[in-house]
């Protein structure tokens, strides 16, 4: 998605766009340990937030730029009835391992359990569960067939990167807290502060929409900057 | 302290050394004596670990328990139910990472036994299987030790193979590294720092312990005395 988006940018503005792939945590861990990166998108907000108020952050650019899905994912030939592929199935004998990210500290690996919660099906799927490094190892342990099944984010299934006979159930949105997702500018970043600040808005713009409507994000209802 | 942890870690590490050591003996007599023309082949095979990512270890390994790959649907319908994220698939995955830090210090104290004895006793009669345990042996014994507790160390701090087969899982496949890798990831710096110094004292005993027992001799192979 993110590529997509900055190849984009780059073609548009002439700037030079480095991106560099982890799990929120992962690179918050980064960022308060000096990294040098100028722009911070998680996969939640609370990241973001707690670098604003650590003075990470330039005071005032947390824009929420996209809000995420989640999906019950698996592949054609797993052994499980794809055409019937709901919460219930979870339950079924065919599932032996449930694939989601890390509760502890993904975003989508919390929404996932809040999902297992809201349809009752928490205690009887749990030593079933799996839990992957990020989203993408999720995707990993589904794509070998290690485990049957897996919550993604909707964008992950989306991406042309994925397998092409997935089958996916898209969770319904009240099922779990949802899932903004934030940007903020940084303070120890190497570029100036105006650069960051042009893809930030070319992001949340109307090219960078595009993009991101493709992988599946719905978007925070005022375009114009919203500030949670 | 997450002691399901540490349990974890100490049962895999002491599954693997033992397992190692059984596969590792004759490897690393073959490795020492042969002298087939082809042997490096070998040789770079069992140092591959060494030198790959554990990612790629991890990656393949997972692919291959997985029940897509033949290897995988096979075991799967041998015993009933598949390798990954069972304990089980990770001593599978460990002895192969751990492979080279036990071969080859045992190699290299074979190849450090006076092969003079050594055919003295061929000549004698011995028996190669009785020259082996009752000469090669006790004269290596040092580096088949150092052999054991490298193997126990490194798979105490297995991370990258682990991450990549585990899943994970709380008093099944969640092994300490894993655990100080959480901590950290959910901000919980005060715990990962326990727990990382108590795996830092541990190691350094661990190697203090090998570095002391071979005081006199070299670890590896090729380097020292010949």
């Amino acid at each position: 998605m993110i590529k997509d988006v900055a190849s984009a940018f780059e073609k548009r503005t002439g700037h030079r766009v480095k991106v560099s792939l982890g799990a929120s945590g992962g690179i918050y861990s980064q960022i308060i340990n000096g990294a040098p990166f100028d722009l911070f998108l998680s996969a939640d907000t609370s990241y973001p937030r707690r670098l604003e108020q650590q003075g990470f952050a330039r005071p005032g650019s947390l824009t929420i730029y996209a809000v995420g899905r989640l999906a019950l994912w698996t592949r054609a030939g797993s052994g499980v009835d794809v055409a019937r592929l709901d919460m219930k199935l979870l339950t079924s004998a065919n599932v032996r391992k449930v694939a989601i990210a890390n509760p502890r500290h993904a975003p989508y690996g919390q929404a996932a359990v809040e999902v297992l919660r809201h349809f009752g099906v928490e205690q009887a799927v749990k030593p079933k569960l799996v839990l992957g490094e990020s989203a993408s190892q999720v995707l990993q342990f589904v794509s070998t067939g290690a485990a049957q099944v897996g919550f993604l984010p909707l964008s992950l299934v989306l991406a042309p990167s994925a397998p092409k006979d997935g089958r996916y159930w898209l969770i319904p949105e009240g099922a779990h807290a949802k899932l903004e997702q934030a940007a903020v500018i940084l303070k120890g970043g190497k570029a100036p502060p105006s650069a960051a600040r042009q893809f930030l808005d070319f992001l949340t713009g109307s090219e960078g929409k595009k993009v991101l409507e493709r992988y599946g994000y719905s978007l925070p209802r005022d375009r114009e900057g919203s500030r949670p | 302290m997450n002691w399901d942890a540490v349990f974890t870690s100490l049962k895999l590490a002491s599954m693997t050394s033992v397992i190692l050591l059984v596969l590792g003996l004759p490897l690393a007599s073959w490795l020492a004596f042969s002298r087939w023309r082809w042997k490096f082949l070998f040789e770079s095979v069992v140092a591959l670990p060494l030198v790959l990512p554990p990612t790629v270890l991890g990656f393949y390994v997972l692919t291959a328990m997985g029940p897509r790959s033949p290897l995988g649907y096979w075991y799967a319908e041998l015993v009933g139910s598949p390798l990954p994220f069972t304990f089980e698939g990770l001593v599978v995955a460990s002895v192969l990472y751990s492979l080279p830090f036990a071969v080859q210090p045992m190699a290299g104290s074979f190849a450090g036994v006076d092969r003079n004895l050594v055919e003295v006793s061929w000549t004698l009669g011995v028996s190669r299987l009785a020259t082996f345990f009752r000469l090669i042996l006790p004269a290596a014994r040092n580096g088949v030790v150092a052999a054991v507790v490298l193997t126990f160390a490194h798979t105490m701090g297995e991370f990258g193979v682990v991450l990549m087969v585990g899943g994970n899982i709380q008093g099944v496949t969640r092994t300490v590294s894993i655990d100080i890798y959480d901590q950290v990831q959910e901000l919980n710096y005060a715990a990962a720092s326990r727990t990382s110094l108590a795996l830092l004292v541990f190691s350094f005993a661990i190697l203090t312990l090998v570095y002391w027992l071979n005081r006199n001799s070299s670890l590896w192979p090729s380097a020292g005395r010949r």
